[in-house]
Parts: structure tokens; sequence; C-alpha cells
């Protein structure tokens, strides 16, 4: 094997496919990505049969063949590199990396014993990159962290017609988005328990890209139990969670409100971070609404205290309900929207953030429900 | 206890009843084996008999034994098979908590006529702070003698108690008073006292540490005392080290404190043979975690992380643990994240002890409750009050989880429903 290589699209290729390299490999193996020099140019790839990435890089190659090396230590290298071409070639059981004076000589790994990527999955539609890295983001930060709750740590993907809709909660806060996309199918009905990390991952990193992003994924035929996502050169499979069971969480949404208050995005989670900072992370902070407008508070008559007065619309009955700081200030800054409206059925029930124009009208498409804390007081 | 046997016992005229007790308001008051006097105390006919009362299981161990038994050799903690073989003609008797809580609590009044600054350390055994009681009752070794006086009377118990300046010497105080005694250590006297002690009779020196000493030449008190404390670093690291010459030097800055707070709330349980099967280990985590839930909801408490302890047959012992999104006082909640552990851990060796310990506690009415969506508003917290209340009246095998059903409280079944 034996190729030149642009620096940057080198350093991107495996800062890409080594990002999703297990810390603690099962096999030694799975710690090394995969370059791969043919005619369709080199494959970079990194798999730890959870998820596969893989990159095509545009390159000439003098001889074709494949080196396994570790991909953290090429991942650090390749970003330390001056900005020159970069010449790769397989010497032995060797990587030697030359690129202007510099010059490496990595380990390999046995080629044979790396386990073969995952096929894609067919494709069931696209959607423009951005939209969908924006929308990602938007649902991923309310997937729950806790591995023994794994269905908790998954973005739920319903795909029914034009209509791409991605649902997360980890039990204490539920964020849903409703994007239009592009089917192949018109008439598609599939749904699919994605894990979260891997998808914001990997949304974040099609994004900036432009362009299209491929959804593949095929339920009673080849690929199944698989998602994939492909954008420019990139592609990226992973595994899915067993969604089976995923509870009916739309029905969570009050079907009615008897209070609603619009707030400055900005202002309030400005005025939340300060107040929350008398308590721990799981203290509360309390809002008080009422026709006067909101009062923020948060501590204990034996701790210290803290309380901020701001700007709110408020219709309905004067209303105190106490939440997780972190869990509000997540929902407000991926509403995406400059003015936020709360809808309150009472303390003890779930509120709904809804982004807004500018007017105070509710944007449909994205919801944040959100359970409060009950405070004793 | 380990640390009671490296004290001499004994009496010795410069810390008796008489001596100088101006420096030493702090008193340490001790129940002479208290398990097995409460037992003696409703069976008159024991008096006088080696007895025991610990885990009568094969896997049993002693938790208390009277005088007469540790002439044979029996002590706390030690296998109860092992008591057996020492001294075959003691009585052997398996613990009844309830019994020894009642009368610990009568005995903690006693101590809190004296004085409010009272901070149990256990059911047996209690600090008090009698420098406010001066005026009222007297000297501190008056009124050390009034507390033993007014136990024996009302409660037919007897005590120990050491009275010193500190707390730490008023505990080895106590423990060479016993049994039945009294012991005063001047606060001018203290170093004199403490200086011939082998080093385990300090508070931190476990087995391991004393070995640690003993290999730097280091068996007396007074030897730490003297010994540079960079040397002692060097072995023990520094905060041990620190600790421990200011405690040679007889400095012990800790006050009585009355909210002495349960840090945790915990159970475990020690199989008669040690087991795998996931099914009875599942239940065992189960009356475990009902244990520790009635507890919690008892106390009006709640906690924050929930921990697991697994000792294999090899003695191996493990602990994991993991906070909660928010307190909680659930036992199916307690459960649930313990077996998640417990799960997780995936085992495969047999299995000797197992434990559910709920940590980082804190007032039930006082602490906000993250509510988690979708969970109904009668839920198993709600279930379990009920519980709670039903077994109030009728006992506590009438409500119970339904694997539990049939197989007894681990070993032994409870079944004293009352009318």
């Amino acid at each position: 094997m034996k190729f030149r290589v642009e620096r940057d699209a080198l350093a991107d290729a495996v800062a890409w496919t080594a990002k999703s390299l297990p810390n603690r490999p099962s096999v030694p193996v799975l710690a090394g990505v995969l370059l791969r020099a043919g005619e369709g140019g080199l494959h970079v790839s990194g798999f730890d049969y959870e998820v596969s990435s893989q990159v095509t890089v545009d390159v000439q190659s003098e001889a074709e063949g494949a080196a396994l090396v570790s991909g953290r230590l090429l991942a650090e290298i390749t970003k330390a590199l001056p900005a020159k071409p970069v010449d790769i070639a397989a010497a032995g059981a060797h990587l030697e990396l030359v690129c202007g004076s510099a010059r490496f000589t990595l380990p390999t790994m046995p080629v044979e014993d790396y386990p073969t990527l995952p096929e894609m999955p067919g494709s069931a539609g696209t959607i423009d990159a951005a939209t969908f890295a924006a929308a990602v983001g938007q649902v991923a930060i309310a997937a729950g962290r806790d591995e023994t709750l794994p269905m908790m740590t998954g973005v739920r993907i319903e795909l029914n017609g034009s209509t791409l809709a991605m649902l997360a909660t980890d039990r204490y806060r539920l964020a849903l988005r409703e994007i239009d996309w592009r089917p192949d199918d018109p008439e598609v009905s599939i749904n699919a328990l994605v894990p979260a990390r891997t998808l914001h991952d990997t949304a974040k990193a099609l994004g900036p890209l432009g362009g299209d992003v491929t959804m593949a994924l095929s339920q009673g035929a080849a690929g199944e139990g698989l998602i994939g996502f492909a954008g420019g050169t990139r592609r990226t499979t992973s595994r899915l969670l067993d969604g089976a069971n995923y509870p009916p969480v739309r029905s969570l949404f009050p079907a009615s409100s008897n209070a609603e208050a619009r707030v400055s995005v900005a202002a309030l989670v400005e005025v939340v971070k300060r107040v929350s900072l008398v308590g721990g992370r799981t203290t509360p902070v309390l809002l008080n609404f009422s026709s006067d407008g909101l009062v923020v508070e948060a501590g204990s008559t034996e701790e210290a205290r803290a309380s901020e007065a701001m700007d709110a619309t408020f219709t309905g009955e004067p209303l105190t309900i106490g939440f997780n700081p972190q869990y509000l200030i997540d929902g407000l800054q991926n509403l995406g929207s400059t003015l936020a409206v709360f809808s309150f059925v009472d303390a003890f029930k779930p509120a709904v953030i809804s982004p807004s124009t500018e007017d105070g009208e509710i944007v449909p498409g994205y919801r944040y429900l959100i359970m409060p804390i009950r405070v004793t007081r | 206890m380990g640390r009671s046997q490296s004290v001499p016992r004994g009496s010795d005229p410069r810390f008796g009843a008489d001596a100088d007790d101006s420096g030493s308001p702090i008193l340490h008051v001790d129940m002479d084996a208290f398990f097995v006097a409460v037992e003696v105390r409703r069976r008159p006919d024991l008096r006088g008999r080696p007895v025991v009362v610990g885990g009568v299981g094969p896997r049993g161990v002693v938790s208390s034994a009277s005088y007469e038994a540790r002439e044979y050799g029996v002590r706390s903690a030690m296998p109860t098979m092992r008591a057996r073989a020492l001294c075959p003609s003691a009585v052997f008797l398996p613990p009844d908590f309830s019994q020894y809580t009642a009368a610990s609590r009568a005995v903690m009044e006693i101590f809190r006529d004296v004085t409010p600054l009272v901070e149990p350390l256990s059911l047996d055994e209690a600090f008090l702070d009698v420098a406010g009681a001066r005026k009222l009752l007297g000297r501190p070794a008056e009124i050390a003698r009034l507390i033993r006086a007014r136990v024996a009377e009302q409660e037919r118990l007897t005590c120990s108690v050491g009275v010193a300046p500190t707390k730490f010497v008023a505990k080895l105080g106590s423990t060479r008073a016993k049994p039945d005694g009294l012991i005063v250590v001047p606060a001018g006297q203290v170093l004199d006292f403490l200086h011939p002690l082998p080093v385990e009779a300090l508070w931190g020196v476990g087995e391991r540490a004393a070995e640690t000493l003993r290999r730097l030449g280091l068996r007396t008190v007074r030897d730490i005392a003297e010994a540079p404390v960079g040397m002692l670093r060097g072995s023990l690291g520094d905060a041990a080290a620190a600790h421990l010459h200011e405690l040679a030097w007889g400095r012990d800055p800790r006050r009585v404190s009355p909210e002495h707070a349960e840090k945790s709330i915990g159970a475990e349980v020690t199989f008669d043979t040690d087991l795998a099967e996931p099914e009875t280990i599942r239940r065992a985590l189960l009356a475990l975690s009902e244990k520790v839930g009635v507890r919690l909801r008892r106390a009006g408490q709640v906690g924050r992380t929930v921990s697991i302890k697994v000792r294999f047959a090899d003695f191996r012992t493990v602990n994991r643990s993991r906070t909660l999104g928010g307190p909680t006082d659930v036992t199916r909640e307690v459960f649930d994240t313990a077996w998640a552990l417990f799960d997780a851990l995936d085992p495969g060796d047999r299995i000797r002890l197992i434990g559910v310990r709920v940590e980082g506690l804190s007032d039930g009415d006082q602490t906000p409750r993250q509510l988690a969506l979708g969970a109904p508003e009668h839920g198993w917290r709600e279930a379990e009050a009920a519980a709670d209340a039903a077994a109030a009246r009728f006992g506590r095998s009438m409500v119970r989880p339904a694997s539990l059903l049939g197989h007894g409280d681990l070993r032994r079944t409870e079944n004293q429903a009352r009318p």
C-alpha cells in the first residue's frame, strides 16, 4: 500500500472514524482504524461492533493494499502534522508516514483479524443535512444517560410518509421534533430506536458538510436491526436499541392547559443560571408566575438563597412551579427561537415549552415537556 | 472489637473515681455485655453462666458474650461455630433486637436527663458532655457515678464509664474500666494514661496499620508520639500520620454532637450456604430492599444513592453504587437499582453475603422530589405507604412482595401477626 493524501482530508477522515473507537476495546484490533487504498480512493474505517464509520478520501494510489493502525495515535499525529502532503506506505509490519520533514513509523495490526464492516441497510429517504443536525440536537438532549435503562438512552425515529419525527425522554423531560423529509417510499412507516449519543455525534459531523443525508433503515429485509447515515463521502452504521416496548410517550403531552407564559429565552436562561448558583445540580429553581411577571428563586432558609424578577406575559391563576435548572436550560437553549411559550396544567403536572414567533404565536414542530419538582414549603 | 482487647484492664490509683476531673468533662458510657445483659435480665436463671447472643445459623457470628463466656475465649464478631467449640456449655441465644432497642432507649433517656449533649454511637454506648451540668449535678466523676447508679437501679443493667478531657481518651477509659467500673483520666495525666498503651489502642489503627507501625519499631502510643511525623507520613500517608500523631499527644478536637444523624440505612444477609442462583439472590435483594425501604419510611428519610455489597465465597468483597436522579424511600426503586447494580456486576461466582444500603440521606418532608413522566399519581410510593400501614396493624408477614411469600425472611420466618 502506498499513496499520497492531503493533510486536512486525512486528518478529518481519521478524526471522524477514530472518534467512535472504544476506549477499552474487547479485542485489540478494534482500537485500530483501517486504511484501505484502492481504485475507489482511500477508505478509512473504524468499527466497535456497535457503530461503524467510514470515510472515502480521493487519493492516487501507487500501490493498493490495507493497513490497520492505532486509531487514537494516528488521529493525534495527523492533527499535529504541518499543512503539507502526506505520504503513507506500508512496510512489513509497519506503516511509514512522511509529511514534510516529519517521519513516523507506526506498528500495524493484522488486517485479516479485523471484522468486516456491516453493509448499509437499504435507503429509506433523504433530508437536508443542516436541518437534520439541528433537529437531532433538539431531541438528543432529553435522552437518558443511565445505561441500566437502555430504552431511555435512545432517540426514537418515526418515519411516516413525508414526516420524520424524533423523540427522546429520560423520564423527567421529553423532546419531540417533527420535520419534513423525502422518503423513497411515500407510504413508508418505520420506527427505530437509535442510541442517542451515536445519532448526535453523527448528525453533528454530517451537518456542516451541507448537502443531503441519506437515512438507511429497513424492516423485514437485509440490514434489519441497523440504521445507516450517509452524507458526502462519509457513512456510518449503528446497531439499533430494542424499542419494541417503547412507551406511548406522545400521550404524556397534556391535552389542554390552564395557564400560559411568554418569556424571553435568553433572559430566562441567564436568570436561571445566575439564581441556581446557590444550589446544587438538582436543587430546584422555583418559577413564580403572576400577572406582574416572573420571579425566579432558589435555595432554602438554612442555605444560601437567591431571587430575581424578570418580564413575562402570563395568563392564568398565579403559579409557583419548581424545575431542575439544567433540564430547564436544556429545553430553552434548544428551542431555536428568541421567545418561549410555557403551557401549564398545575404545579405537579408536566409543563410544555414551545418555540414562539416574535408575536407570541407558537411555532409547531418542536415541543419540550418537563416534569416539575415537587417542593414542600 | 479488637481494640478493647488491646487496652489493659484493672484499677490504677492514679485514674480512680477520686482523681482530679476538673478538666475532664467528656463521659463515654458503655453498657457491659449489653445484649447478654438484657437477656439475663429477663431470664435470671442464666445469671453467672456463660451466655452468647449471636447468629445461630451455620454462618452466624457472636454479637455479645457474657464475661463468663469470655473466660473461655469467646469474643464478639467470632463465628458462632468457633464459640461453640470453645465453650460448649454456653447458652446460645438468637438476638432479639426489639428488646435491645427498647432497653437502649431507656438507657439513653437516663443520659439525656443529665445533659442534652448525648451522642449515641450505637445501641449500647454514648458520649456525654457534662461541662454544663456541673452546677446542677456536680463534678463529672459524680455525674458518672450517678449515671451508673441510675442505670443499675432503673434498668437493672451495668455499664462502665470513662471520664476524660476528650472523646477518644474517654472511650479508652471506659474500656479499661470494664466491667461495671469507672475511670477518671485527669487532664494533667492524659499522657501518662495514653503513652504505655499499645498502638492498636488508637482510633484508626487496625491490624494492617499496627503491622506497618511494628515494622517501624513503633509498639506503644509513646513511640508514635515521639516518632518524627515525616516517618509516619512515609508509611501511613499524610492524613493518617497527622491524625495518629495528634491522638498520640492526647489531642482530639471532636465535640460531642447530639445530632448524630444517620448517614445511611442498610441491611445485609449472610447466606447459610454460598449461593449462585440469580433467582434466590434476587429474592434476597428484594427482601433487603424492603427492609431498607421500611426503615427509611419509618425514619422519614430519603436517600440519593443506592449501593450494594457482595462478598464472594472466597471473601473477596465488592461494593457498587449508583446515584439516582432524585432521592427516594421507595422499596421498588431501591430494589430496581440494587438489582441493576448486581446484574451489571455479572458475578458468576458463589456468593456468601449480600447487602443493600441507601446513602446521602435527607429529611423526606424537606426534600424536593423530582416527579417522573408517566408515573401514576398513586404509584409504588403510595402502595408501599399503604402496605406499611397494614403491616403496622397486622404484622409485616401480612403484606409483602409476592415473590417473598413462602420464603420467610431469608433465614428466619416472621409470623408474629398481632391481634
